[in-house]
């Protein structure tokens, strides 16, 4: 049987997928070992249940991004932390040391102090999640299996994480292909 | 002096007495990871990356600080270093804010080239995301204390090197810091000669030279060396 394998994009600059899209005429291999169930490249809206393994590109940063996670680990075996944002936090954790008002300050400073036009912080219950307090990396709110730094990650290390995961080993990134930025 | 033989790795070695197990480690071809040393500067044991088991005792020791004596037996690897120097490199990157991403001195950055190195690929501790802020004051360099990791560093080379001794060490634990003379902003040192060399003997991006964006920033070590080599052994090499 194939490998029911997702990817999701959380609070990230979407490069980690731009990466995996370089991965090129790998695809072609990749799709006779590998359904791809979920992700921000195909049109299914809903998270399936039985999925055996989850990439996850970006940072814990808003409450939908808490939600969507929560709900992908019940519905998921593998975790792989995908890229430096959901291993570390990276760049949108920086917002972090700024303190317990950090969001308050960064929306203020994005939406009103230089906004040329409108300026007003954007407000939409249901509609625009509500930042979280601190951003935080993914192993920090969900239990995940393992790691995939970089930022990003360029295609050759996406491609070795999977094709290990594809042959059932427990991945592992030696010399090069482990390195942060 | 006499000479002391000692096993490192199951290997006899014999070196001269006041040799740290570092020196002769080295002098062996036997790889110690390090941070805080830096050769041509005393070392302080400030980074505990080079801990190595002596035998015959349960505290681990710093391979820069302890010297041989006769007869030692000492491991430079084992899964407990390997345990212990991965956790030391976790609370450093959990204490302060390093972003490789978006660091000057990403792809030339001696802790992120050791954390790959040793096979770390998360950190387990929370981070702390402490506030630090960033000195620009200075004409030529820049002081990023979200960066430190206070190996001092730039403190022994201005003071032993320089002798300027502008950069000194404030305060206690995690909220200590590199200062400017007496915690001014660089840019208002009295003592600064600007020569750099604190610049280039940073192992991070928390010193850089102005103007460098991410990746950027390469510590040219090989200034420092000419000179160290120029006074320790009188050799004006190019």
């Amino acid at each position: 049987m194939k490998l029911r394998v997702a990817t999701v994009w959380l609070g990230g600059c979407s490069g980690c997928h731009m990466s995996f899209l370089d991965m090129d005429e790998f695809f072609i291999e990749l799709a006779g070992l590998i359904d791809l169930v979920y992700s921000p490249v195909i049109d299914v809206k809903e998270f399936p249940e039985a999925v055996d393994v989850c990439l996850i590109e970006g940072a814990v940063c808003n409450e939908d991004n808490l939600e969507i996670l929560r709900k992908i680990r019940e519905r998921t075996k593998v975790l792989v932390s995908f890229g430096d944002c959901a291993v570390t936090g990276n760049v949108p954790a920086m917002r972090n040391p700024f303190g317990p008002d950090n969001r308050e300050n960064v929306l203020q400073r994005a939406y009103v102090e230089n906004a040329r036009h409108n300026p007003g912080v954007p407000k939409a219950d249901g509609i625009v999640p509500q930042l979280l307090e601190q951003v935080v990396p993914v192993h920090e709110a969900v239990y995940v299996e393992y790691y995939l730094p970089g930022c990003p990650p360029p295609a050759a290390r996406i491609k070795a994480v999977l094709v290990q995961i594809i042959n059932g080993q427990a991945p592992l990134l030696t010399g090069p292909q482990l390195k942060f930025g | 002096m006499a000479a002391k033989t000692l096993i490192i790795d199951g290997k006899a070695v014999s070196a001269e007495e006041g040799a740290t197990v570092l020196q002769v480690a080295r002098d062996n071809n036997v790889a110690i990871p390090t941070l805080c040393h830096l050769e041509g500067v005393y070392d302080v044991g400030a980074c505990r990356l080079c801990l190595v088991e002596v035998a015959g005792s349960t505290k681990l020791q710093p391979a820069c600080t302890t010297k041989i004596s006769e007869g030692m037996n000492i491991q430079t690897d084992s899964d407990r270093l390997r345990k212990y120097r991965r956790l030391t490199l976790e609370l450093l990157f959990a204490e302060r804010n390093h972003v490789c991403a978006v660091c000057v001195s990403n792809g030339h950055c001696e802790l992120q080239t050791l954390a790959c190195s040793l096979g770390l690929d998360h950190v387990r501790y929370d981070y702390v995301f402490p506030k630090w802020k960033v000195d620009v004051t200075h004409r030529l360099f820049g002081m990023d204390h979200n960066r430190c990791i206070l190996c001092t560093r730039c403190v022994r080379v201005c003071w032993h090197i320089e002798g300027a001794g502008t950069k000194n060490v404030a305060g206690r634990g995690a909220t200590a810091k590199i200062i400017s003379d007496l915690d001014q902003p660089w840019g208002d040192s009295e003592s600064c000669t600007e020569c750099g060399k604190c610049v280039m003997a940073c192992p991070t991006g928390a010193l850089f030279h102005k103007g460098a964006t991410a990746g950027e920033m390469e510590h040219d070590r090989d200034k420092l060396e000419f000179i160290v080599n120029a006074r320790e052994k009188q050799q004006w090499l190019p």
